[in-house]
């Protein structure tokens, strides 16, 4: 041992070693976030002590944007003032047609003893940035669990569903858009109600209406709007519109291709919606499960 | 400013540790702006991390790379351990060619980092389509091309402390 190196060559592991032992690391990190999502709470802290940092990044910029705002002149403001005003009456006609409209139409539910649609509370929130991944579609918005936003729930936009809340920090979320590859969501076409899934293509652009026969009756143009069967996105909200339909008698489904009607990439602003609870839990016994729903069928919720 | 050709060498003023670690946030901040769209932006912090393992390969290491690519897959919502990986993998590179890379030209040490940082992202690219994750397009990789034009500015603007005299004296030529 006394002719060991002196201190000054040590140099610990060889480099290949200490790469291997890393690269192991990540990959079993990998493994655990995308297979088990064990690797949040890490993921949670390290998002947390590069925080201050990334509000730090983000400041200026939006400082700038800000200002930008601040700095619109006058006749610019006068002019959408001026446009607001003609919307504003124009959206009153509806609107008091729409108070007729939904009153009878909650009279009719309650004959019918349907739950009424949920109204929960919604979260105004603004996107901070888009995704900085470009294997995905996601935003970041600048609400995060202190402001009571949860996992699962929708956001919209003034024109439609723009995503899903898929990842809740203490003062930032993300949110995964409808165009991100493989996200899911249950639609119906307004026109005739027929009901199916819609997922993201991963473009950005577009998603796919997938496992609709190949003479399913949906036509260029139709709007898809959430079914509201998966508990998730509340009934009604507009998703897409179809903009290509591919029928080929070899294939048993056609191939629909719709474009989000929400804009995606443009808004800053969004609503995050509160998760529908309602739905009754599954359960092992269907004939329990049955009786469950068909109590809270005959209890409806009282609004509000 | 002419840079030395590779024959000439300067002798440089050891590198602090507290310079490295500022330059390695300052690249993290770079890389935390709220970009609308990444492609097309350059990966700063991979472009100082290379630079710290091919000049101070004692000081940087694959440990250090491997820290700072979690921070960035926390940061952005990445699956968890991908720039890590590449990250690892870079500073591995960088350092086992470290001799080679510095006895070039600063616009040919440009092209060896062009190689380093595109292999590290088509090492995150294949994780990622593993992983289920879409093709960005070809336009992924411009970012590389971006920080790989980049390098002999970054060059210039991390030796600039190592280039100082020591001692303030006032007879010296330069």
């Amino acid at each position: 041992m006394e002719y060991a190196p002196p201190q000054f060559f040590h140099r610990g592991p060889a480099p290949i070693a200490r790469l291997t032992f890393f690269a192991l690391l990540s990959v079993l990190l990998m493994v655990l976030d995308a297979r088990f999502r064990y690797a949040e709470p890490m993921r949670q802290l390290l998002a947390i002590a590069v925080y201050p940092l990334q509000q730090l990044a983000i400041a200026p910029v939006s400082a700038l944007a800000h200002s930008r705002e601040f700095f619109t002149t006058q006749t610019r403001l006068r002019r959408e003032n001026a446009e607001l005003r003609d919307e504003k009456l124009k959206d009153a006609e509806l609107l008091l047609a729409l108070d007729s409209v939904r009153e009878e139409n909650e009279q009719l539910k309650r004959l019918l003893g349907a739950r009424e649609r949920l109204t929960g509370d919604s979260i105004f929130a603004e996107i901070v940035y888009a995704g900085r991944d470009p294997f995905s579609r996601k935003v970041i918005i600048d609400k995060g669990t202190q402001q009571g936003i949860a996992l699962g729930q929708p956001v919209i936009d003034a024109a439609g569903v723009i995503g899903q809340v898929t990842r809740v920090q203490p003062l930032l979320a993300e949110v995964t858009l409808v165009t991100d590859k493989d996200h899911a969501i249950p639609v119906q076409v307004v026109r005739n109600g027929l009901r199916g899934v819609a997922y993201g293509s991963g473009d950005g652009a577009t998603m796919e209406l997938r496992h609709m026969a190949a003479n399913a009756e949906v036509e260029k143009g139709d709007v898809l709007a959430t079914s509201g069967i998966d508990g998730v996105y509340p009934r009604g909200l507009p998703v897409a519109r179809i903009v290509r339909i591919e029928r080929d008698a070899a294939y048993a489904f056609a191939k629909i291709v719709a474009e989000p009607v929400a804009g995606t990439d443009q808004h800053r602003q969004v609503l995050v919606l509160a998760r529908m609870d309602d739905t009754p839990a599954w359960s092992e016994d269907p004939s329990r499960g049955a009786r469950k729903a068909g109590k809270s069928r005959r209890s409806p919720r009282k609004p509000d | 400013m002419a840079l030395e050709a590779p024959g000439q060498q300067y002798l440089l003023l050891p590198a602090k540790g507290s310079f490295i670690v500022a330059s390695l946030l300052v690249a993290l901040a770079f890389n935390l702006l709220p970009w609308q769209d990444v492609r097309g932006v350059p990966d700063l912090l991979a472009v100082v991390i290379t630079f710290w393992c091919i000049h101070q390969p004692r000081k940087m290491g694959i440990g250090a790379a491997w820290a700072l690519g979690l921070v960035m897959d926390a940061a952005n919502g990445t699956l968890f351990g991908q720039y890590a990986l590449a990250y690892a993998a870079l500073a591995y590179a960088a350092q086992s060619l470290h001799r080679r890379i510095l006895r070039f030209p600063l616009w040919q040490q440009a092209l060896h980092v062009l190689v380093l940082l595109a292999a590290a992202q088509l090492l995150m690219l294949a994780v990622r389509l593993a992983a289920g994750g879409t093709y960005p397009g070809i336009s992924y990789f411009v970012g590389s091309v971006v920080a790989a034009a980049l390098w002999p500015v970054v060059t210039v603007f991390l030796l600039a402390p190592q280039r100082r005299p020591a001692e303030v004296d006032e007879t010296r030529p330069i």
